[in-house]
Protein backbone atom coordinates (compact mmCIF):
# COMPACT_ATOMS: atom_id res chain seq x y z
CA UNK A 1 0.00 0.00 0.00
CA UNK A 2 2.84 2.30 0.66
CA UNK A 3 4.21 1.31 -2.92
CA UNK A 4 0.88 2.32 -3.78
CA UNK A 5 0.52 5.76 -2.72
CA UNK A 6 3.51 6.44 -3.40
CA UNK A 7 2.87 5.91 -7.27
CA UNK A 8 -0.41 7.65 -7.31
CA UNK A 9 1.31 10.65 -5.55
CA UNK A 10 3.63 10.77 -7.91
CA UNK A 11 1.22 10.68 -10.73
CA UNK A 12 -1.20 13.48 -9.50
CA UNK A 13 1.67 15.80 -8.56
CA UNK A 14 3.16 15.06 -12.28
CA UNK A 15 -0.38 16.09 -13.24
CA UNK A 16 -0.67 18.91 -11.06
CA UNK A 17 2.94 20.09 -12.76
CA UNK A 18 1.64 19.40 -16.45
CA UNK A 19 -1.57 21.83 -16.05
CA UNK A 20 -0.46 23.91 -13.91
CA UNK A 21 1.90 25.18 -16.48
CA UNK A 22 4.91 24.22 -14.72
CA UNK A 23 6.76 21.57 -17.16
CA UNK A 24 6.87 25.18 -19.81
CA UNK A 25 10.07 26.20 -19.43
CA UNK A 26 8.56 29.29 -20.73
CA UNK A 27 6.95 30.11 -18.25
CA UNK A 28 8.86 29.55 -15.45
CA UNK A 29 11.19 32.13 -17.39
CA UNK A 30 8.25 34.34 -17.78
CA UNK A 31 7.68 33.91 -13.78
CA UNK A 32 11.59 34.85 -12.86
CA UNK A 33 11.17 37.78 -15.34
CA UNK A 34 10.26 40.36 -13.11
CA UNK A 35 12.22 42.75 -14.86
CA UNK A 36 10.62 42.03 -18.31
CA UNK A 37 7.53 40.84 -19.18
CA UNK A 38 6.48 39.30 -15.92
CA UNK A 39 3.99 36.39 -16.11
CA UNK A 40 2.42 35.81 -12.82
CA UNK A 41 0.78 32.64 -13.46
CA UNK A 42 3.74 30.58 -11.36
CA UNK A 43 2.44 32.60 -8.28
CA UNK A 44 -1.07 30.88 -8.64
CA UNK A 45 0.69 27.22 -8.37
CA UNK A 46 2.06 28.08 -5.32
CA UNK A 47 -0.96 29.42 -3.80
CA UNK A 48 -2.89 26.72 -5.07
CA UNK A 49 -0.22 23.94 -3.81
CA UNK A 50 0.13 25.61 -0.54
CA UNK A 51 -3.16 26.45 0.06
CA UNK A 52 -3.70 22.64 0.17
CA UNK A 53 -0.80 21.42 2.02
CA UNK A 54 -0.26 23.85 4.79
CA UNK A 55 -3.91 23.45 6.05
CA UNK A 56 -2.81 19.31 5.45
CA UNK A 57 0.67 19.42 7.36
CA UNK A 58 -1.07 21.81 10.24
CA UNK A 59 -3.65 18.45 10.78
CA UNK A 60 -1.51 15.72 10.65
CA UNK A 61 1.46 17.70 12.99
CA UNK A 62 -1.14 16.41 15.95
CA UNK A 63 -1.57 13.17 14.45
CA UNK A 64 1.18 10.31 15.70
CA UNK A 65 1.89 7.99 12.52
CA UNK A 66 0.84 7.80 8.79
CA UNK A 67 -1.85 5.23 7.30
CA UNK A 68 1.09 3.04 5.68
CA UNK A 69 4.02 3.73 7.50
CA UNK A 70 5.39 3.63 10.71
CA UNK A 71 6.42 7.31 11.40
CA UNK A 72 6.03 11.13 9.86
CA UNK A 73 9.85 12.10 8.60
CA UNK A 74 9.71 15.43 9.68
CA UNK A 75 12.61 17.17 8.36
CA UNK A 76 14.57 18.40 11.28
CA UNK A 77 17.24 20.50 10.15
CA UNK A 78 16.61 24.56 11.62
CA UNK A 79 18.88 26.22 10.82
CA UNK A 80 20.23 28.40 8.08
CA UNK A 81 23.92 28.25 6.97
CA UNK A 82 26.30 29.05 3.85
CA UNK A 83 25.50 25.39 2.31
CA UNK A 84 21.72 26.19 1.74
CA UNK A 85 22.28 29.60 0.67
CA UNK A 86 24.85 28.54 -1.91
CA UNK A 87 22.82 25.30 -2.95
CA UNK A 88 19.42 27.12 -3.16
CA UNK A 89 21.58 30.17 -5.10
CA UNK A 90 22.72 27.33 -7.50
CA UNK A 91 20.02 25.82 -7.96
CA UNK A 92 18.62 29.08 -8.51
CA UNK A 93 20.78 29.99 -11.62
CA UNK A 94 20.14 26.64 -13.45
CA UNK A 95 16.53 26.83 -12.94
CA UNK A 96 16.90 30.68 -14.46
CA UNK A 97 19.14 30.03 -17.32
CA UNK A 98 17.00 26.26 -18.59
CA UNK A 99 13.32 27.05 -16.82
CA UNK A 100 13.52 23.53 -15.47
CA UNK A 101 13.84 22.29 -11.96
CA UNK A 102 13.64 18.47 -10.83
CA UNK A 103 9.83 17.39 -10.85
CA UNK A 104 8.87 19.22 -14.33
CA UNK A 105 12.18 17.76 -15.96
CA UNK A 106 11.35 14.55 -14.84
CA UNK A 107 8.26 14.35 -15.96
CA UNK A 108 9.04 16.22 -19.23
CA UNK A 109 12.20 13.60 -20.04
CA UNK A 110 9.35 10.73 -21.06
CA UNK A 111 8.69 13.69 -24.33
CA UNK A 112 12.33 12.63 -25.24
CA UNK A 113 14.80 15.05 -27.62
CA UNK A 114 18.25 16.07 -26.65
CA UNK A 115 17.51 18.85 -25.00
CA UNK A 116 15.79 17.63 -21.67
CA UNK A 117 18.05 14.47 -22.01
CA UNK A 118 21.10 16.50 -21.57
CA UNK A 119 19.45 18.40 -19.06
CA UNK A 120 18.31 15.49 -16.84
CA UNK A 121 21.26 13.32 -17.17
CA UNK A 122 23.25 16.53 -15.97
CA UNK A 123 21.12 17.11 -13.38
CA UNK A 124 21.80 13.03 -12.09
CA UNK A 125 25.35 13.93 -12.62
CA UNK A 126 25.50 16.93 -10.40
CA UNK A 127 23.48 15.27 -7.61
CA UNK A 128 26.02 11.98 -7.98
CA UNK A 129 28.93 14.10 -7.81
CA UNK A 130 27.07 15.93 -4.82
CA UNK A 131 26.33 12.93 -2.79
CA UNK A 132 29.61 10.72 -3.55
CA UNK A 133 32.27 14.04 -3.18
CA UNK A 134 30.43 16.29 -0.81
CA UNK A 135 28.09 13.97 1.54
CA UNK A 136 25.94 11.36 0.87
CA UNK A 137 22.96 11.26 3.22
CA UNK B 1 -4.22 43.44 -19.15
CA UNK B 2 -4.29 41.74 -22.08
CA UNK B 3 -3.01 38.46 -19.99
CA UNK B 4 -5.58 35.73 -20.17
CA UNK B 5 -6.74 34.72 -16.56
CA UNK B 6 -7.16 31.21 -17.59
CA UNK B 7 -3.99 30.44 -17.41
CA UNK B 8 -3.55 31.66 -14.50
CA UNK B 9 -7.17 29.69 -13.42
CA UNK B 10 -5.05 26.47 -14.87
CA UNK B 11 -2.14 27.49 -12.35
CA UNK B 12 -4.39 27.50 -9.42
CA UNK B 13 -5.76 24.19 -10.21
CA UNK B 14 -2.48 22.58 -11.32
CA UNK B 15 -0.81 23.70 -7.63
CA UNK B 16 -4.14 22.23 -6.12
CA UNK B 17 -3.33 18.89 -7.24
CA UNK B 18 0.22 19.51 -6.55
CA UNK B 19 -0.58 20.46 -2.66
CA UNK B 20 -2.96 17.32 -2.50
CA UNK B 21 -0.05 15.12 -3.79
CA UNK B 22 1.95 16.79 -1.17
CA UNK B 23 -0.64 16.14 1.35
CA UNK B 24 -1.38 12.91 0.31
CA UNK B 25 2.29 11.51 0.51
CA UNK B 26 2.84 12.68 3.51
CA UNK B 27 -0.32 11.73 5.07
CA UNK B 28 -0.61 8.07 3.48
CA UNK B 29 4.03 7.29 3.80
CA UNK B 30 5.04 10.04 5.94
CA UNK B 31 7.61 11.35 3.62
CA UNK B 32 8.09 15.08 2.47
CA UNK B 33 6.86 15.28 -1.14
CA UNK B 34 10.55 17.10 -2.45
CA UNK B 35 11.11 15.58 -5.76
CA UNK B 36 15.55 16.20 -5.82
CA UNK B 37 15.47 14.24 -2.22
CA UNK B 38 13.16 11.78 -3.66
CA UNK B 39 15.40 11.11 -6.95
CA UNK B 40 18.36 10.70 -5.15
CA UNK B 41 17.00 8.58 -2.65
CA UNK B 42 15.18 6.39 -5.20
CA UNK B 43 18.56 5.25 -6.96
CA UNK B 44 20.23 4.32 -4.51
CA UNK B 45 20.86 0.78 -3.79
CA UNK B 46 20.77 -0.04 0.06
CA UNK B 47 18.09 2.47 1.20
CA UNK B 48 14.72 1.23 2.99
CA UNK B 49 13.04 4.19 1.50
CA UNK B 50 14.30 3.77 -2.05
CA UNK B 51 10.63 1.44 -3.19
CA UNK B 52 8.76 4.62 -2.37
CA UNK B 53 10.99 6.84 -3.75
CA UNK B 54 11.31 4.92 -6.85
CA UNK B 55 7.04 4.37 -6.82
CA UNK B 56 6.95 8.11 -6.93
CA UNK B 57 9.41 8.87 -9.48
CA UNK B 58 7.71 6.49 -11.52
CA UNK B 59 4.56 8.30 -11.40
CA UNK B 60 5.92 11.16 -12.52
CA UNK B 61 7.06 9.21 -15.80
CA UNK B 62 3.59 8.01 -16.15
CA UNK B 63 2.36 11.27 -15.46
CA UNK B 64 4.56 12.72 -18.50
CA UNK B 65 3.21 10.01 -20.31
CA UNK B 66 -0.86 11.07 -19.78
CA UNK B 67 -0.15 14.52 -20.06
CA UNK B 68 1.76 14.49 -23.56
CA UNK B 69 -0.02 11.47 -25.27
CA UNK B 70 -3.33 11.59 -23.27
CA UNK B 71 -4.31 15.10 -22.36
CA UNK B 72 -2.05 16.68 -25.38
CA UNK B 73 -1.46 19.87 -22.87
CA UNK B 74 2.82 18.87 -22.70
CA UNK B 75 4.41 21.99 -24.53
CA UNK B 76 6.84 21.84 -27.04
CA UNK B 77 10.16 21.23 -25.26
CA UNK B 78 12.81 23.77 -24.72
CA UNK B 79 12.67 26.13 -27.64
CA UNK B 80 15.80 28.16 -28.02
CA UNK B 81 17.95 27.18 -25.34
CA UNK B 82 21.19 25.39 -26.62
CA UNK B 83 22.60 22.23 -24.98
CA UNK B 84 25.95 23.66 -23.33
CA UNK B 85 23.16 26.05 -21.01
CA UNK B 86 21.17 23.10 -20.83
CA UNK B 87 23.79 20.81 -19.68
CA UNK B 88 25.47 23.26 -17.25
CA UNK B 89 21.84 24.33 -15.78
CA UNK B 90 21.54 20.49 -15.43
CA UNK B 91 24.48 20.30 -13.26
CA UNK B 92 23.61 23.10 -11.34
CA UNK B 93 19.82 22.12 -9.92
CA UNK B 94 21.25 18.55 -9.65
CA UNK B 95 24.32 19.68 -7.78
CA UNK B 96 22.45 22.89 -5.89
CA UNK B 97 19.10 21.08 -4.93
CA UNK B 98 21.36 18.27 -3.09
CA UNK B 99 23.59 20.80 -1.50
CA UNK B 100 20.73 22.68 -0.76
CA UNK B 101 18.53 19.74 0.65
CA UNK B 102 16.15 20.93 -1.68
CA UNK B 103 13.59 22.07 -4.71
CA UNK B 104 10.86 23.88 -5.61
CA UNK B 105 9.02 21.28 -3.91
CA UNK B 106 10.59 20.24 -0.30
CA UNK B 107 11.43 23.92 0.07
CA UNK B 108 9.16 25.91 -1.94
CA UNK B 109 5.91 23.57 -1.16
CA UNK B 110 6.26 21.82 1.65
CA UNK B 111 8.67 23.53 3.54
CA UNK B 112 6.79 26.79 3.38
CA UNK B 113 3.83 24.59 4.14
CA UNK B 114 5.40 23.31 7.27
CA UNK B 115 6.36 27.73 8.29
CA UNK B 116 9.72 26.64 8.13
CA UNK B 117 12.16 29.51 7.95
CA UNK B 118 14.63 27.38 6.71
CA UNK B 119 12.87 26.48 3.84
CA UNK B 120 11.46 30.18 2.98
CA UNK B 121 15.36 31.65 3.18
CA UNK B 122 15.96 28.75 0.60
CA UNK B 123 12.86 29.73 -1.68
CA UNK B 124 13.48 33.50 -1.51
CA UNK B 125 16.96 32.48 -2.16
CA UNK B 126 16.56 30.42 -5.28
CA UNK B 127 13.47 32.41 -6.76
CA UNK B 128 16.05 35.73 -6.26
CA UNK B 129 18.87 33.99 -8.17
CA UNK B 130 16.40 32.72 -10.89
CA UNK B 131 15.17 36.22 -11.36
CA UNK B 132 18.93 37.95 -11.48
CA UNK B 133 19.71 35.11 -14.20
CA UNK B 134 16.95 35.84 -16.44
CA UNK B 135 17.31 39.12 -15.68
CA UNK B 136 20.99 38.70 -17.19
CA UNK B 137 19.54 36.90 -20.21
CA UNK B 138 17.73 39.33 -21.35
CA UNK B 139 19.89 41.61 -21.02
CA UNK B 140 22.72 39.58 -23.04
CA UNK B 141 19.39 39.53 -25.58
CA UNK B 142 18.16 35.94 -24.88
Amino acid sequence: MKLLSGFICGVLFGLGLVISGMTDPLKVQGFLDVTGAWDITLAFVMVGAIGVSLPAFWYLRRHQKPLFSEVFQWPQAKHIDGRLLLGAAMFGVGWGLSGLCPGPALVSVVQGGQGILAFVTSMLLGSWLHDRFVRSV
Amino acid sequence: MSEVPGTWLAGLQGGLLIGLAAAMLFALAGKIAGISGLLATAWRRQDSAAGLARAFVLGLLVAGVVGTYGLGIAPAMLPGINLPTLIVAGLLVGFGTRLGNGCTSGHGVCGISRLSWRSLVATMTFMAAGMVTVALLRMGGQ
